[in-house]
This record gives C-alpha cells, structure tokens and sequence, in this order.
C-alpha cells in the first residue's frame, strides 16, 4: 500500500514533468501535593512532602562506557512501563505512531556532525541512551502557544501539561533532539500492564521524558537511573558538591549539539 | 449584496453543488480523524507535520499576494487595477479561510484551540501568526466589502476604509513572514533555519498569487461579462515573471550556501530533496518537476510575445502555481524534517484520507471564493448594464 503510494507520486510526479502541465504537573505525585487551601492570597500553591528530592536545577551524567545493550533495554522498559508508554509498534506494528521517552541508538545518531572516524567497529555500535535534555534554554518551550510545555522553575524539568496541549506539535519541530513524541491515536489499547500511579494520555497531545518528577517528589532516583547499574547519575546541577558535578569536575562530558545554545541538563561520558 | 450569489446559471449552481459534495466527503473523513487521531495521516514522531501545514503555508503566500494589486493602486494610483483590487481581496479572505481551516484539522486537539487566546503566549511565533492572520481577514473582508458597497452605490469608499487599506499593504507582508519565522526561528532544522526563508516565502507567493489571479481573471471572463482588461493581466503577468526569479534566485542562493559550505545539516535535506537519502526519493522527480515547471514559466513569461499570447499566457501561470505549490505544499515541510535531528531518513508519504481532507479544505475556500466572486461579478455586471 505504502510502496504503490510511493510509486505513485512518483509517477505522477514524473508525469507532470511529461505532460508539462500537469495540570499534569506531574512533578507532584498524589501523595506528595498539598494544594493550597482556600482564602490563599497568591492562589494556589505547592508544597513537597518532607521525603521529596530537592534540587536547583537537575541533572543527568550517562557513562557510556559502563553501558551495555542489556542495560539500556532495561531502562527503557523500566521508563515506559511506569510511565504508560504505549507500544504501538509491538500491538499495532505502526512505527508512524511510534512513542519513546528513552531510547538507545548509536554515538552517530546521539551526535550527528560529531562522528568520530576509524573509530572500532564495537565502539561505532555501543549504545548511546537518548531522552529529552530538560535544557536549561528550551526551544520547545519558547515554541509552544500555550504554555502546555514549561520549564519548572523550581528545579528546571521541562514538564508538559497534557491538559492544555492543543497537539500542534509546535515543540516537536522545535526540538532539536527529536525527544518528544505525539499520541497519533488513542495509547490506551497499547498499553500492556497500564500503571495505576501514572495517568494515561489521550490522543492528540505530545509527550516526552519528564526526569521522573513523579518520583522526585517521593523520594526515588528516576526510573533509567536506578536501573542502569551506576551508569548514570542524577543529581543536582547547581550543587558543587552532588554527585553529579564532581563526575562532571573530574571527567570530560560532552552534551549534544552545545553549538545551538539550548544548554542540555544531560552529559555524557563517552 | 449577498443576494446576488442567490441568483446564477445551472453551471452555478452545479459547480456549487460539485463543490459542496466533496466538502460533505472531506468532512466525513474529518469526522473519522477526529475519532482516531492523527494516526490516519502519513504523519509520524519524524515527520510531524505534513501536508495540511504545507498547504497551509503555501496558501498564506497567496493570501499575502492581494497586495500586488492593493500596493499599485493605493500607493501608485496605478488606475488599471481599480477594476479588480476586489478580486485580489477576496482571493485573500478565501485564501486565509482555508489556512485556518489547515491549522485547525491539524490540531490534535481541536476543541483546545481558544487555549492559545486563554494562555496568551508572545514569545511562541504560532500566537503572533494567529493575531496576523484573523487581522489579515478581517481587513480583507471589510475593506472588499465596503469598496465594493461603494462602487454599487457610485459613491466614494467611506473614509475610515482609507488607512485600513493603507494598514492591509504591510500587514499582508506580515502574514507571510511570521509564517516564515513559524519555521525559520528554530535551533536544529537546517533546512529552515536561513534568514531567506521569509523573503523567499514572500518571492513565491508573489508568483503564486497573481499568477493564480490571472487564471482566475480568465475564468471570470468566461463566464461573466466582467472583463479585467488585457492591460491589468499583461501587469500581473510582469510581477508573476519576477517574482518567480526572485523565488529561484533566493533558492539558488540558498543552494550555493548548503552545498558551498558543505555543512552537512543545511545540505543533508537538499540532498534528500533532490537526490534522495538512503534509498529514499519519494519527493524527487516532484522536486525537478517543480524546478522545470518555474524555469519554463520564466522563460514564456520574459518573452514579450510569449507574455502577450493568452494561451501561453495560461500554460505560464498553471507551470508557476504548480511549481510554486510543489516547492512549499510539498517539499518545504517535510524537506525540513528528513532527515530528523538523529540524522536519520525517515520518508513522509501523505495518506488517502488526509488527501482527502486536504481537498475538503480546498473545496471550502473555492466554494466560499466562487460566492464572493458571483456577488463581485453580479455588481459588475449590474454597473455596466
């Protein structure tokens, strides 16, 4: 069907030529939110519960070297069963409608105009995890008409609002790291196990990796972290003294694309 | 003056019909996206917008080319085209009609559209192009009207028309050039990120336009009594002939800095565009077509005797419609997102259904064009007879 579509317009093309005329705000779990009550002057407000993660500005180190194939299939499964990510290539076998938060590829495709040449045939094809960089300048933010995509001030995860999203996928040509994905169709039918602490989406809104703010706000490492068997590392940016800002002080990380100033909160150890 | 699209021949009204059929079949399919999603387009997490934006963004180009007649007799006093400013004007009203219409089936969420009045937002281009675009329709509409209420009563336009019309001229480059920054103010799409898409954006839309008028003029002709005048279409046919080599020019200039530069970002998507990516080349001989097609056009247009020739003529402004049509409803969207930012070659081949939605549209804004040209052409008539 695909393929005589193609043909298709192609000869049609061609002919012509012949012819000449031719408020999820994730970040606070249920349990942690304490909605402001009434008679509150500055409207409502948020407090974290005493066992939440705080921190100015999170972040995220992937050692890549640490980092096997096995490892990385784990922290996508990991990711997209707690956060219901339908499968819609497994149920559907619909890649168009394809939604990934976290997902392994190769250093060429994290890196495109950074390839390294003469570089090992293992090391070409060592997995790279990609997900959104919660950058600290985000241009979907910038993009979105509606405020539906927004940089938390508290801690500077780039969160959506997948009540107010109007899917005009405005922030999906924004980004320049292809982390966002959209709900072509209803998720629901392709959601194995659905898990009962995370809403499900509805079609017709975009969605994208949130750095587990849910889980932030209880307490946990984000799901990838605590599956990746030290590979990665998550903490807070703007303290000299977390974890990951001493890795970043003794190793050299790289962040993809620096050259388009949108300051990605994700390193990377290669 | 409305009652004068109540009256008209058996073409008239089976033309109207016609059109009123495949609206009913696009809404039909509308009604099935709505149900399922996007999911029934050619659409994917690569290639996420497709064919509604690009019509969308061709036709803000001929939206915008109203002006290429508002400009000359409002500035210029150019008298020759005192006759059909009003067709250029509502041209644009139906033009923008659609564009709105392509904004709207392209939403995930249709129902959540006033959200981008509820939470204004000014840094995101996509608010200033809704502000420019309503602008655009409603100076377009009340100006059409008034002027053309005005020449039936044979009297002078109210005088508050005036600065609104003055207002129209910069406001119509507006539309297309924050429809440009839609595209040209983000970070990792190489295609689009030059500072000549807005102005290469307004070059085709110039050609597109008034070459689109021409036909239109023609067609009126045909089954009017309301004549143009040879002069005021051999005018459109000189901005036609320009503007297309201004559009060729500001794409050559383009392809001489992807490919002199050889920065593989900028030349990767006329690489794909062109030659085809990794096996992919779906939108290749399109790409030559359209390049063919405006050459050509060129070339009759430049020819004075060509230029002069009514049925050349026609075969030039069909050759430029398509051509400009194929360059931005076809390959200047999905161009710009193959390859996507992983560097990796996705191809988009729009669906059936969203064709078919895609012509709804086209039929809404021709049905809306087709009543506003009778009660142009029904004035007409009645001045002169």
């Amino acid at each position: 069907m695909e393929n005589s579509r193609r043909r298709f317009l192609k000869t049609a093309g061609v002919s012509i030529l012949g012819v000449g005329a031719g408020s999820m705000l994730i970040g606070l779990a249920p349990g942690s939110t304490k909605a402001a009550g009434p008679g509150t002057k500055a409207g409502p407000s948020y407090t974290h519960g005493p066992e939440a993660m705080k921190g100015g500005r999170w972040g995220m180190v992937i050692d890549t070297r640490k980092l096997k194939d096995s490892t990385c299939r784990k922290m996508e499964k990991a990711c997209h069963s707690i956060h219901n990510v339908p499968d819609h290539i497994g149920k559907f076998d619909k890649k168009n409608h394809e939604i990934k938060w976290i997902w392994a590829t190769e250093f060429k495709h994290a890196f495109p105009g950074q390839e390294v040449e003469f570089l090992s045939e293992k090391l070409e094809h060592a997995p790279v995890p990609v997900l959104c960089n919660h950058c600290d300048n985000p241009p979907c933010v910038r993009a979105c008409p509606t405020k539906a995509t927004f940089k938390r001030e508290s801690d500077g995860i780039v969160l959506m609002d997948f009540h107010r999203c109007i899917g005009c996928r405005f922030c999906m040509a924004a980004c320049p790291y292809g982390a966002r994905s959209f709900n072509f169709r209803d998720p629901r039918p392709a959601i194995e196990n659905e898990n009962p602490d995370f809403p499900t989406r509805m079609k017709g809104v975009v969605e994208k990796c949130n750095f587990c703010a849910e889980r932030l706000a209880v307490g946990k490492m984000p799901a990838c972290v605590e599956v990746s068997g030290g590979a990665l590392i998550f903490g807070d940016l703007n303290d000299p003294e977390s974890d990951v800002r001493k890795l970043l002080a003794d190793e050299y990380a790289i962040r993809r694309k620096p050259n388009l100033g949108t300051f990605p909160s994700v390193f990377y150890i290669v | 003056m409305l009652e004068k699209a109540l009256k008209g021949s058996k073409t008239y009204w089976i033309w109207l019909l016609a059109l009123a059929v495949v609206i009913a079949i696009g809404f039909l399919f509308y009604l099935r996206q709505l149900d399922f999603g996007l999911g029934i387009t050619g659409m994917s997490r690569d290639v996420s917008w497709g064919f509604y934006i690009a019509q969308f963004t061709f036709l803000v180009g001929v939206a915008a080319s109203a002006v290429m007649l508002v400009l000359p007799y409002y500035l210029h006093d150019y008298k020759t085209f005192g006759k059909i400013t009003v067709i250029g004007e509502f041209l644009a009203v139906s033009s923008v009609l659609m564009c709105m219409l392509f904004i709207i089936v392209d939403l995930g969420q249709p129902m959540r559209l006033l959200n981008v009045i509820f939470y204004p937002t000014p840094n995101s281009m996509l608010f200033w192009d809704m502000i420019v675009l309503n602008g655009y329709l409603f100076l377009n509409i009340v100006i059409g009207w008034n002027v053309l209420d005005a020449e039936r009563n044979g009297t002078a336009p109210e005088k508050w028309i005036k600065p609104l019309i003055y207002l129209s001229i910069p406001w119509a480059v507006s539309i297309h050039t924050v429809t440009a920054f839609l595209y040209c103010g983000l970070p990792g799409r190489g295609f689009w990120l030059t500072a000549v898409l807005a102005p290469r954006f307004l070059a085709s839309a110039f050609a597109a336009g008034p070459a689109f008028l021409i036909l239109l003029t023609f067609i009126i002709r045909k089954f009017t009594k309301f004549d143009a005048g040879k002069q005021a279409v051999q005018t459109l046919a000189k901005i036609v002939c320009y503007a297309v080599i201004a559009n060729l020019f500001f794409f050559l200039c383009e392809v001489f800095v992807a490919i002199y530069s050889q920065i593989p970002e900028h030349m990767a998507h006329l690489q794909y565009l062109f030659f085809g990516m990794h096996g992919h080349d779906a939108l290749v001989p399109w790409m030559w077509s359209s390049m063919a097609l405006m050459v050509v056009a060129v070339i009759l247009l430049i020819i004075p005797s060509a230029r002069r020739n009514e049925t050349t003529l026609i075969f030039a402004c069909i050759f430029v419609f398509i051509g400009t049509w194929i360059d931005k409803g076809l390959g200047m969207i999905s161009g710009g997102f193959v390859p996507n930012p992983l560097h990796e070659v996705n191809e988009y081949i729009p669906s059936i259904q969203e064709i078919i939605i895609t012509l709804g549209v086209y039929a809404t804004g021709l049905l809306v064009l087709t009543i506003l040209y009778k009660v142009v052409t029904g004035i007409k008539e009645e001045l002169a007879g």
